[in-house]
């Protein structure tokens, strides 16, 4: 069962919510696919890690064979080719690796060579596989990390986590593809319930069932309470806004395996989605 | 000479467009025989980069001098692999422009900005 956790900003508290989450879990997998600052490692330590260095294929190009047709220029959405001064200029960053160059060369004058962009890391922690992708800074899109990730999820380790970026773009819409249920962490703001609105649109445009944690709960009037009541969608609990959760998750522990208030907490929690998924997987079927 | 510069319509008494790689024409300036012509620049449409496909259309021009309030590191490096020189706008007016690089007045666009990545597209 594939659980992600989203939300349309920064430091709402995905992480958070997805690694005690994976912790209180009996069994579970945890995945980081915010590539771009993986932190759930950070938690968890893991321990046994291999890793995978991750590329994609750019195009290269035999000078002496190309005779500056164009047609690869022409052929780039992406226009990640130019011919400039009899030499055609590959500009990596701005390729997406489709490879369509290099088959509609006249010439066989384009290749494909690997350029690296960044690394998977497996390892474990207690009864938790962590996963974790890390794109290497200055590239333009973690995309494929998350592919090979997400193609290759062992299915006998009950629950995964997708612990996924900020935000509604691409790289958050390859995260949540193929997950079951999703999880989004809100803040009780007017700014938070903005980026709440964010998600919840992407989500509903996967038609995938979803449910609302509200994280920084205070005392009074809580705007992304109202915001999931008027929409109708499920909260599935709530997380108190305080100094000591606040400071073990500052001091880069794991709540659930620290404390019984929390460990009871993200129990309930994990209940209420457990029941949440079950649900919706029988009323699916 | 035969200069470049983005520009928002086909006209003269148009505005200089604060966009190089997005821009929906270029004016090609001919400041000897004062001839100027307008091209449709395709790059303002494409999924990402602009710059660059824009940048290919003002080398295949065959121009010596780009006249342009701002330009991105994938346009520059394009350009900067040619002869042609690129000069910051001072306002908008084209004519002020032209006028500014025959006095030589223009100075060269030293700021070139990371790109707007990601950001123009989906």
């Amino acid at each position: 069962m594939k659980i992600a956790v989203l939300s349309g900003k920064g430091g709402t508290g995905k992480t958070l919510v997805s690694v005690n989450l994976a912790a209180v879990a009996k069994e579970s997998i945890y995945i980081d696919c915010d590539v771009e600052e993986p932190n759930g490692h950070l938690f968890f330590k893991p321990k046994d890690i291999e890793s995978e260095r991750i590329s994609i294929k750019i195009p290269y190009v035999n000078e002496t064979a190309c005779n500056g047709c164009r047609k690869c220029g022409d052929f780039c959405k992406f226009n990640a080719l130019a011919y400039i001064n009899s030499k055609l200029l590959v500009f990596d960053e701005v390729c997406h690796s489709c490879g369509g160059c290099v088959l509609i060369c006249p010439e066989k004058a384009l290749t494909e060579k690997d350029k690296f962009i960044g690394e998977v890391q497996r390892g474990v922690s207690e009864n938790v596989t962590v996963i974790t992708g890390m794109l290497n800074t200055g590239e333009a899109s973690g995309i494929p990390i998350i592919k090979n990730i997400l193609d290759d999820i062992p299915t006998d380790k009950g629950f995964a986590f997708i612990d996924c970026p900020p935000g509604s773009s691409c790289i958050v819409m390859e995260s949540i593809k193929d997950a079951d249920y999703c999880i989004f962490v809100a803040e009780p703001t007017l700014f938070g319930v903005h980026n709440l609105n964010m998600v919840y649109d992407l989500v509903t445009l996967f038609n995938k069932p979803h449910g609302v944690v509200l994280n920084k709960c205070l005392k009074g009037e809580n705007p992304a309470e109202n915001f999931c009541k008027e929409k109708g969608i499920q909260i599935l609990g709530k997380i108190p806004y305080n100094n000591e959760l606040g400071t073990l998750n500052s001091d880069a522990l794991i709540s659930v395996r620290e404390n019984k208030k929390y460990h009871a907490l993200f129990s309930n929690l994990l209940q209420t989605v457990t029941k949440e998924v079950q649900h919706e997987a029988v009323t699916n079927s | 000479m035969k200069i470049a510069m983005p520009v928002d319509d086909k006209s003269m008494e148009t505005t200089v467009c604060q966009s190089f790689g997005r821009t929906p024409y270029f004016l090609i300036y001919d400041t000897e025989s004062m001839e100027s012509v307008f091209l449709n620049s395709y790059a303002a449409a494409s999924h990402g980069g602009a710059g660059i496909k824009a940048a290919q259309t003002i080398v295949d021009h065959k121009v010596s001098a780009l006249l342009t309030p701002r330009c991105g590191e994938n346009a520059a490096e394009v350009i900067n692999a040619t002869n042609i020189k690129i000069y910051k706008t001072i306002n908008d007016s084209i004519q002020d422009n032209i006028d500014a690089l025959k006095d030589g007045k223009l100075s060269m666009l030293e700021e070139i900005h990371p790109g707007l990545h990601n950001h123009a597209a989906i």
